[in-house]
């Protein structure tokens, strides 16, 4: 199996300060990659660095083995859709207008016939001509969804996708990621719920600071001292009939 | 074409018909139909040379400034946006009162030329801004700063200024007023106006794309660089050459966009066309109601548009407001 998506030693800044140093991942096709953290762990600025939104100050992105930076903007696009934490929208454009917007390369029609069979995926038949201003946050994030769908990648990047969502959401959120890496997808995802993470996740990377601090399936990415010191957390990832779950408390503060 | 862009071209061609029928010189209908056989008649003067001109400036100015606001509302993601936004107006004004201070009004074509080159050198900063601050906030910023500057150096123009008379000109000049133009006049302004209006045309599908983002925008695949640079040069061109044929008109590139939206299902792209036939339409009838309006001293254009457009334009934010939305 060839890369989908490669980081190599990658470093990125922001102003004076290093978010992201020294950071390596490959990501395969057909596989679902976690990308774990605390808050300002550096996450967001892996995604955007190895996407090429960001500049990076060292190492390399590649996108099936062409650098980042020589990818013109179309053939980047045919390559990566890319779902950010940010939802706003500017304008209430209807549900299947947004989703239609994952295939700009198609014509108007066609596009628009690829964001309603979108949003007939991500459970929203029936709300084709509904504003997505008028919609709850859980529902325009699933039009959101849909529009990441509509490209039709084969690596798919989605930040935080499951932030603010349902449960129930939110594992329909991440069964449709892995419905795209069935069909041969790469799907890098950030998150917060490590139970989340742990299950549907092939592998995970955890950041911490700015570096990567284990890597691998999620028994061996997480372990209890990844928890301690990553996470604070104290306890470990248990096997259970409903799968991998986080059982842990707060560490308590020393000094 | 859309109902809503049929509807409006139908309103408009009745307005236009109106202004070019009605005026200070009631006309007979024998005199009317005689101006309409013979052009050349001195009714027909009066139709075809003074009122068909002035409606068409009117008309195309307001197209312009009704196509530059959709674009620069849908580029900035902010419906409170106008041409006058990133402060393209301000500084062609400011072109237009240098030359009136300096006493070469009275030279064919001097203002506006004047209005135009202050326009592009405001444009081209605006352009360069753009191509390094994507946020629309900081662009807004910019552009504030950029037409209080422009405004105090038209201040600075008054309060320089040797002659009460050139004062007055430029006050005059800069209330805007379609009046006493001729094809000619036309004729110049459309030349940069196409220009303005194929580059928003171009940047349409930017704009779309926009909505969610310039992160997203980024990755879509579209060449978004050039996109916004037709966006901004496009309302800056547009602007520009209306400041030039009639002086500062407010509230026109304001309105027209808020007018059509909710007929095209809110999206920017969809907006552009429809925005710059509600924008003649609304200049040709403030234009026509301005003529008509049994004053002393005829009403300045930018006077009229500012007089209706402000309370017609709290009404449009309060029924936008009643379904607003997070």
């Amino acid at each position: 199996m060839s890369a989908v998506w490669e980081l190599s030693d990658v470093t990125a800044r922001q102003g004076a300060r290093v978010v992201l140093s020294h950071a390596s991942l490959v990501l395969e096709a057909g596989e679902i990659l976690g990308v774990l953290g605390p808050n300002g762990a550096g996450k967001t600025t892996l995604l955007r660095g190895g996407l090429g939104l960001l500049p990076l100050q060292g190492g390399e992105a590649r996108l099936q083995g062409r650098a980042v930076g020589d990818l013109s903007e179309g053939q980047r696009a045919r390559l990566v859709g890319y779902l950010p934490q940010e939802r706003r929208v500017g304008w209430n454009l209807s549900a299947a207008r947004i989703a239609s917007l994952g295939a700009p390369h198609l014509s108007p029609a066609n596009a628009m016939q690829v964001g309603r069979e979108s949003l007939a995926r991500v459970g929203l038949e029936g709300f084709e001509a509904r504003g997505v201003l008028d919609m709850s946050g859980g529902e325009r994030a699933r039009v959101l969804l849909a529009r990441l769908l509509a490209t039709g990648a084969p690596l798919l990047v989605a930040d935080e996708p499951a932030a603010g969502l349902d449960p129930d959401a939110q594992l329909l959120t991440l069964e449709l990621l892995r419905a795209e890496a069935e069909r041969g997808a790469a799907v890098a995802v950030t998150l917060h719920d490590l139970t989340l993470a742990a299950r549907a996740c092939d592998r995970l990377v955890v950041l911490h600071e700015g570096r990567i601090a284990s890597q691998g399936p999620p028994e061996q990415a997480l372990t209890p001292q990844v928890l301690s010191e990553v996470f604070k957390l104290d306890g470990s990832l248990i096997d259970t009939p409903a799968g991998l779950t986080l059982s842990a408390r707060r560490l308590a503060r020393q000094g | 074409m859309s109902r809503l862009s049929l509807l409006l071209c139908v309103a408009l061609t009745a307005v236009l018909v109106l202004a070019v029928l009605l005026g200070e010189t009631p006309l007979s209908a024998a005199q009317m139909m005689q101006a309409l056989n013979q052009p050349s008649s001195p009714p027909g003067e009066v139709l075809w040379s003074i009122r068909a001109p002035r409606a068409a400036t009117a008309a195309v100015v307001g197209a312009g400034l009704g196509l530059a606001g959709a674009a620069m509302q849908g580029l900035l993601r902010n419906p409170l946006a106008d041409p006058g936004v990133l402060g393209v107006s301000a500084s062609s004004g400011l072109g237009a009162a240098l030359v009136i201070a300096f006493g070469l009004a009275a030279t064919p074509g001097a203002i506006e030329a004047a209005a135009l080159g202050g326009a592009l050198v405001a444009g081209l900063l605006v352009v360069g801004l753009a191509a390094r601050f994507r946020e629309p906030e900081t662009l807004i910023l910019f552009g504030v700063s950029l037409s209080a500057f422009a405004g105090a150096l038209t201040a600075l123009v008054f309060n320089l200024s040797p002659s009460p008379v050139s004062t007055t000109e430029v006050l005059a000049w800069l209330l805007g007023s379609a009046a006493n133009r001729d094809w000619a006049d036309v004729a110049r302004t459309i030349g940069p106006m196409a220009v303005g209006a194929g580059l928003c045309a171009y940047a349409g599908r930017g704009l779309v794309m926009l909505t969610l983002g310039e992160e997203t925008a980024a990755m879509s695949g579209l060449p978004m660089a050039r996109l916004r640079t037709a966006a901004v040069a496009g309302a800056a061109l547009l602007s520009g050459a209306a400041v030039a044929a009639a002086g500062v008109i407010g509230f026109v590139g304001l309105a027209a966009p808020h007018l059509v939206r909710r007929g095209v299902g809110d999206d920017p792209q969809a907006a552009l066309a429809p925005s710059a036939v509600a924008g003649a339409l609304l200049l040709t009838a403030a234009d026509l109601a301005a003529r008509m309006m049994p004053t002393e001293q005829e009403l300045k254009l930018g006077v009229v548009t500012a007089l209706f457009g402000a309370p017609l334009f709290a009404l449009v934010a309060w029924r936008a407001a009643r379904s607003w939305r997070t």
